[in-house]
C-alpha cells in the first residue's frame, strides 16, 4: 500500500503501516503532505459518496468532503489505532459533519478518556485491531443482499421498524472485544 | 457497577448519526461512564466506516471523483485555519455530571436551575432541538417521581442516589429504557437524594422513528 514502509526512525512504525495507519501517524506526527494526499486519494471519494448517499447535494459534497478532509488533518492527532480503524476514523468525521449540515443540531459526545492515545501505540494491538477490522468488512460483505441493504439504510439515514428488527445478526463480538481491551489498557496504563 | 446498559438499537443509531438531540444527550452521558457501552458503540461505528471503505464504487463516479484541484483546494483550507492546535487532554472528572451534561447545563449540579414541580420533586428542562426533550430529575430519598406520563419513549439515567419501579432497581449510570406500554411508578430509596436525566420523545408534534426503533428490542 506504501512505497516508504519500514520508516526507521520512529521505534519502528513498520508495523504500523498497514491499512493507512502510517500515513495517519505521519500526518499527525509530522504535518506529512504526501501522506495526506495519498488518504485524501483515497478517502476523499469514500466521504462524497457517503454524503451523497446520506443525503447531501452532490454540489454540497464537494464543499462538504474538503472540509471533512482537513478535519482530518487537524485531529490526526487524537487518532489511535489501537481502538480505531482509519476508516472508522473518517467515517466518524463525515457523520458529524453531516449531522451539522442535515439536521443543523448539536450532537453530544462521550467526554474523552483523560489519557488520549498513547504516544507509542502497542504493534500487536494495532495489528489485532486491523485484522478485527477486515473480518468485520468481509462480514458485512457476505451478509444476504438485502440484510446488507439494511444495515447501510440504517447509516444513510433511511430506516424503519420492520428493517431493524433484522439487523440482530451484526457480527460486532470480537471487534467490540478488542476495542474494550484497548480501553481497558488506556484506564491501567494511567491509573 | 453498571447493571442496565443502553440498547443495540440505540448504539446503533447515535452511532449512525439518527438520534434526536435529547437521546444522544442520554448516550453520550451515559457512555461517558461506562467503557462497555463504549466499545460497543465504537464497534458501531467501525461497521460505519466499514460501509464508507466499501461503497464508494456504488455511488455514481463523476458525483464522486476528485482531482488535484481538489486535493490544493483543502491543502488551502487546512493552510488558511494556521497550526493545529492540540487541545490539552480533558482532565479527570471531578464533578458529578459527565461532560457532555456539564455543557448542556453549563456547570455542574450546583449549577442546575431547578423548578419545583410537586412533592418536594425538582426538575430542569434542557435546552435541545424539539425531536425530543430532556430534562434533569430530582427526587429526594424516599420519593415517588410524579406521573410524567410519557407516551413515547422514556430513556432515564441515574447519576446519584437510585429508584426502583416494579421492573427493576437502578442505581448510578444505570439507564432505564421504557416505552409507553410500560407504566411504571419509580420511587427513590433512601440513602442520597436522586438525581436523573431523563429524555423523552412524548411532546413530539410530529411523529419520530425512535419509538419504532426501540420496540423490536424491548418486546423480548
Amino acid at each position: 500500500m506504501t512505497a516508504d514502509a519500514g520508516e526507521g526512525g520512529e521505534g519502528g512504525t513498520g508495523a504500523l503501516e498497514g491499512e493507512w495507519v502510517g500515513e495517519m501517524l505521519r500526518v499527525a506526527r509530522h504535518g506529512d503532505e504526501a501522506a495526506f494526499a495519498a488518504l485524501f486519494g483515497h478517502f476523499a471519494p469514500r466521504v462524497k459518496a457517503f454524503l451523497i448517499k446520506s443525503g447531501t447535494e452532490p454540489a454540497q459534497a464537494e464543499e462538504c468532503m474538503q472540509d471533512v478532509m482537513a478535519t482530518l488533518w487537524q485531529k490526526a492527532y487524537l487518532f489511535d489505532p489501537a481502538r480505531a480503524g482509519v476508516a472508522t476514523w473518517v467515517f466518524t468525521i463525515a457523520r458529524n459533519r453531516r449531522i451539522d449540515l442535515l439536521r443543523r443540531s448539536r450532537r453530544p459526545e462521550p467526554e474523552d478518556l483523560p489519557w488520549g492515545p498513547e504516544p507509542e501505540p502497542d504493534q500487536v494491538d494495532v495489528l489485532v485491531l486491523q485484522q478485527e477490522s477486515r473480518k468485520l468488512g468481509k462480514a458485512l460483505k457476505e451478509l444476504p443482499e438485502n440484510q446488507r441493504e439494511l444495515i447501510e439504510k440504517a447509516y444513510y439515514g433511511d430506516m424503519s421498524h420492520g428493517e431493524i428488527a433484522n439487523l440482530t445478526g451484526l457480527p460486532l463480538g470480537t471487534i467490540k472485544s478488542r476495542i474494550r481491551l484497548a480501553l481497558e489498557k488506556l484506564r491501567q496504563s494511567m491509573s | 457497577m453498571i447493571r442496565h446498559h443502553l440498547s443495540d438499537a440505540l448504539l446503533m443509531a447515535y452511532s449512525a448519526g439518527q438520534l434526536p438531540e435529547a437521546f444522544s444527550l442520554v448516550v453520550a452521558t451515559h457512555v461517558s461512564l461506562c467503557d462497555e457501552c463504549r466499545a460497543r458503540m465504537e464497534s458501531f461505528d467501525a461497521v460505519g466506516g466499514a460501509l464508507l471503505e466499501q461503497d464508494a464504487g456504488q455511488a455514481a463516479p463523476d458525483a464522486i471523483a476528485v482531482d488535484d484541484a481538489s486535493l490544493a483546494a483543502t491543502m488551502a483550507r487546512i493552510r488558511a485555519a494556521g497550526p493545529v492546535r492540540r487541545q490539552a487532554p480533558p482532565r479527570r472528572r471531578q464533578g458529578l455530571f459527565p461532560t457532555p451534561l456539564v455543557e448542556y447545563v453549563g456547570g455542574d449540579v450546583d449549577a442546575v436551575r431547578w423548578r419545583a414541580v410537586g412533592g418536594g420533586v425538582r426538575q430542569a428542562i434542557l435546552p435541545t432541538a424539539r425531536d425530543a426533550s430532556a430534562r434533569l430529575l430530582f427526587i429526594p430519598a424516599g420519593a415517588a417521581v410524579p406521573d410524567h406520563g410519557h407516551r413515547g419513549t422514556e430513556l432515564t439515567l441515574v447519576l446519584q442516589g437510585a429508584f426502583r419501579d416494579e421492573f427493576d432497581r437502578f442505581g448510578p449510570g444505570d439507564v432505564e429504557i421504557a416505552t409507553e406500554a410500560d407504566e411504571h411508578m419509580p420511587v427513590a430509596e433512601e440513602g442520597p437524594d436522586c438525581i436523573c436525566l431523563a429524555a423523552t420523545d412524548a411532546p413530539l408534534r410530529f411523529s419520530s422513528f425512535l419509538p419504532r426503533l426501540l420496540q423490536p428490542f424491548l418486546r423480548i
